[in-house]
């Protein structure tokens, strides 16, 4: 039996200690927004947050995250958050959408950092996320736009 | 004034097609349920009547307008430019607007293909008149329910903001309170469409419809589809191409916990189970014994090797200006130059999955894809039920590029559905998916030109040879594309015959797309093609073969002015003298970024030119090359000519995406072929372009009043060579295989 931390609920769960943070999510607590693309951590899709820290599900045994804080993009909550998505929405960033969870998980974590982020910051945080449909520009207007309105 | 005459037979505009195929079914077809009063809202939990005057357009008592998208939404943003043209004729505000994807019906078929397919960019081109047609319809008939109530003429009244006005009473009813009346009136002669100075939503950057769902991670994509007692399934497939199944052993795969079936289906051997990671496991832990292929020794350079021995022949003619060979001989100066244009995976970022459930008497789909008719012909064909048992659930699709034309998935998730009597979700791995994909056909381009004394180009001999898409795609799509009444039998009988048929034609007209059509005012062109099928399975890739083409194309044009010293824009510019539309493109992109003014110091310039299917594009890229040969791109000047621009915001958005997708296949990425199968498996070998990586890109729009040619695929052709010329002005090299190599321009060692 583990004991897990998702969005602020206690989950206890019969689950091999091994699985991939991210199947626990999707498959056992019905959480979807957060993506399977790779597998190997290579793209970022399944980024969510532990104890505030962008950190890839995939790649994190779910029994290395017992007793920690998990947070997915359906409980992303705050002004920040809301400042990132109102932002996102007025950009019209989202393409196919697919990678969007894991591009707004990664932007909170660097506005939670640097509020005023610069261009190379902007680049190192959201480097580690692959989007196929090159909403890149339109991700770098949106993070500015809500550091702005944050 | 522009009236326009329904044709009353059209099956679009008949309210029965409403009640059958209107968006009335979408999300609510439960298994079991066969006829349309089946699934009906009941005992007045919603609103007992429903007003849909048109398959496109459903409008409740409570005032909601929920319009029906017969696309699939890849990103592209079809799900926002549909209903601005049905909204616009309509006269309802945006925030009105709801939308729901249709199901697998008939009358969505796309007219350009003869079946409901999402691809060619050609969405927005074919919707254009029957959208506005539908909004304006529906429109009327609310206007002439109006009419009936006050007892007043038509033309006191008018529609304005999803509510009838009458002018001089100032009475007004929404068409909520409308729809009653409305669902009874005949349907009107005539309708008029607005001319483009009386659009309030069309040219306007409205928002996309869909981003509110995907900020909060809500939006279904096909591998989000949940339901009581799913299983969920992965395949591995047989990793060299052509091989197939010898023997297994699932003895350790059914001991992985979770593990509850594992078979043999089609191509390869699926493990059903519990859960995801199960299923994975147990894949693991399969012991299988593939062969029978005859492609184990195959590798890319036995495929180069072997197209050059090819294009010593001649091939098909497809273009024939002139006496090419003659001009070649009389030439003061030659050219020759060969491009080899790789094998590409589509890598979208959603691996390729599908829900099936197949039941007694029906079968239902859940599944990201660009065809709903492949879809359903594919269940269909499996599990011998007629088509409307077949009911085909769209989801959002994470990127499609169109590798979700097929049906490969579908036939999986069906089968296996169909072999546990239980619903399937089917998802493949990364590796799977890069290494089983229906890959860009690389291509061989040899080139010769003729020189006159000045350096003018006199005579332009084209060469290519690569595989035929259609050969595969024909027999596949021809089932959906005949009439629905004939019988099972003869469906799989033509697709048979094509399958041995279409092959036996030497020319497949795709393969020399935007080579044949070369634009530039040669006196002596030919262009020829050779067709050959290495073995690797190939599909349409963004732009189909307009990417390699234009590749090729717009880097030998640069070679023909660097050759004769001339600047490369202006003598694309001469040379475009009978082709005003893409000369007046191309000084706009060059003139947006100052082509003639210096540019910083280690700063270069590439152009680049090409017209897909009526939508030209030309980029302007300013690239650095350092001293270990790493290329980057700072700045893309893109300049676009679609016609009349349905969404500006879409269309930019859209442009930015295709040069990124472009620039993967140009800097980073290609798919090589070892031993028989795919080298690259997942993004640390096929590695997708970053956003620290990603150019600044302005996008110019040309103002337009022709109708809307496509936009999705459009700025991708032209990407690769803005790219690769910008290089040689860097390095005075030559960029003829893609991708670039970063060890081919380095200045130090």
């Amino acid at each position: 039996m583990l004991t897990l931390r998702v969005n602020g609920t206690i989950h206890k769960l019969e689950v091999d200690p091994s699985t991939p943070l991210l199947w626990v999510l999707r498959e056992q607590l019905g959480l979807t927004g957060v993506k399977f693309s790779c597998g190997i951590g290579e793209c970022g899709a399944c980024t969510v947050h532990v104890d505030g820290k962008p950190t890839l599900s995939y790649v994190t045994p779910v029994g290395d995250v017992s007793g920690k804080d998990v947070t997915t993009i359906e409980r992303l909550k705050g002004p920040l958050s809301d400042a990132l998505r109102h932002a996102w929405i007025e950009e019209d960033v989202p393409q196919c959408g697919y990678c969007q969870p894991g591009q707004i998980m990664s932007a909170a974590a660097l506005l939670e950092s640097k509020p005023r982020p610069s261009e190379a910051d902007i680049d190192a945080a959201m480097s580690g996320v692959l989007c196929r449909c090159g909403t890149y520009p339109a991700i770098r207007r949106a993070i500015h736009r809500a550091s702005r309105e944050v | 004034m522009d009236i326009r005459t329904i044709d009353r037979d059209r099956r679009r505009f008949l309210k029965i097609s409403a009640a059958i195929a209107g968006g009335l079914l979408v999300g609510v077809y439960l298994p079991g349920c066969d006829k349309a009063a089946d699934v009906l809202p009941k005992k007045g939990k919603t609103q007992g009547h429903t007003f849909a005057p048109n398959a496109w357009i459903r409008i409740g008592r409570d005032d909601t307008v929920t319009l029906s998208v017969h696309h699939s939404e890849m990103g592209q943003g079809i799900m926002t430019a549909l209903p601005m043209l049905v909204a616009e004729e309509l006269e309802v505000d945006w925030s009105q607007v709801r939308t729901e994807f249709a199901p697998a019906a008939p009358v969505y078929k796309n007219p350009a293909f003869k079946a409901q397919m999402t691809g060619g960019s050609t969405s927005i081109r074919t919707s254009w008149e029957d959208l506005r047609q539908a909004g304006a319809v529906a429109r009327e008939l609310l206007i002439g329910a109006a009419v009936k109530t006050w007892g007043v003429p038509s033309s006191e009244c008018c529609a304005i903001r999803g509510s009838v006005v009458h002018h001089s009473s100032g009475r007004r009813l929404s068409y909520g309170e409308l729809v009653d009346r409305a669902a009874n009136l005949p349907m009107p002669k005539d309708v008029r469409l607005k001319e483009p100075s009386e659009f309030k939503i069309i040219g306007k950057p409205m928002h996309r419809l869909d981003t509110s769902t995907k900020v909060d991670g809500s939006a279904v994509f096909g591998i989000d589809v949940q339901m009581p007692g799913l299983l969920v399934a992965t395949v591995v497939h047989p990793p060299v191409f052509g091989a197939k199944v010898m023997s297994f052993d699932a003895s350790k795969a059914k001991a992985v916990p979770g593990v509850r079936h594992v078979l043999a289906i089609g191509r390869g051997i699926a493990v059903v189970a519990d859960t995801f990671w199960q299923a994975k496991k147990g894949a693991e832990a399969l012991q299988v014994k593939w062969g029978g292929g005859k492609n184990d020794d195959l590798n890319s350079e036995i495929i180069w090797k072997h197209w050059a021995e090819l294009a010593r022949q001649k091939g098909d003619v497809v273009r024939n200006d002139g006496n090419a060979e003659e001009a070649v001989v009389k030439a003061a100066k030659t050219l020759r130059a060969v491009y080899e244009v790789p094998y590409q995976a589509h890598a979208t970022p959603e691996p390729m999955n599908c829900t099936a459930h197949v039941y007694k008497g029906g079968c239902d789909v859940w599944v990201p894809t660009q065809s709903q008719d492949t879809t359903q012909e594919t269940a269909a064909r499996i599990t011998g039920l007629d088509y409307e048992a077949v009911h085909v659930h769209t989801t959002f699709l994470g990127g499609g590029f169109g590798r979700r034309i097929e049906g490969d998935y579908v036939a999986e998730a069906v089968q296996i559905s169909k072999a546990v009597k239980a619903p399937v979700k089917v998802i493949w791995t990364r590796e799977e998916d890069i290494q089983h994909d229906f890959y860009r056909p690389a291509t061989y381009n040899v080139f010769l030109a003729g020189l006159d004394s000045n350096g003018w180009p006199t005579a332009w001999s084209h060469r290519i040879v690569s595989p035929a898409i259609m050969d595969r795609l024909i027999p596949q799509f021809l089932p959906s594309m005949l009439p629905q009444w004939i019988p099972r039998p003869l469906k799989n009988l033509s697709a048979w015959l094509a399958g041995a048929l279409v092959p036996r034609f030497k020319t497949d007209e795709k393969a020399t797309q935007g080579a044949a059509e070369m634009p530039y005012a040669i006196e002596n062109v030919r262009v020829e093609y050779i067709k050959d099928d290495p073995g690797i399975p190939t599909g349409f890739w963004r732009s189909v073969y307009h990417s390699q083409n234009a590749f090729a194309v717009e880097s030998f044009i640069d070679e023909i002015a660097a050759s004769a010293g001339s600047d490369p824009y202006e003598l694309r510019r001469e040379l475009l003298r009978k082709a005003p539309r893409l000369r007046a493109l191309l000084d706009l992109a060059a003139d947006k970024a100052g082509w003639r003014q210096k540019l910083p110091k280690g700063i270069h310039r590439g152009i680049a030119v090409h017209d897909y299917q009526d939508t030209a594009v030309a980029q302007v890229a300013e690239v650095s090359v350092d001293p270990m040969g790493k290329v980057s791109v700072h700045r893309v000047v893109c300049a676009v000519d679609c016609g009349i621009v349905v969404n500006p915001k879409i269309v930019e958005a859209q442009m930015e995406s295709a040069i990124a997708f472009g620039l993967t296949a140009t800097l980073k990425s290609a798919v090589a072929i070892r031993k028989g199968r795919v080298e690259q498996s997942n993004f640390d070998g096929f590695p997708l372009l970053r956003i620290d990586e990603m150019p600044k890109v302005e996008v110019h729009i040309v103002p337009s009043t022709n109708p809307p040619s496509g936009i999705g695929e459009t700025g991708v052709p032209p990407i690769a060579p803005a790219i690769t010329n910008a290089v040689f002005a860097a390095t005075g090299k030559r960029i003829r295989k893609l991708p670039i190599r970063p060890d081919n321009l380095r200045s130090i060692s």
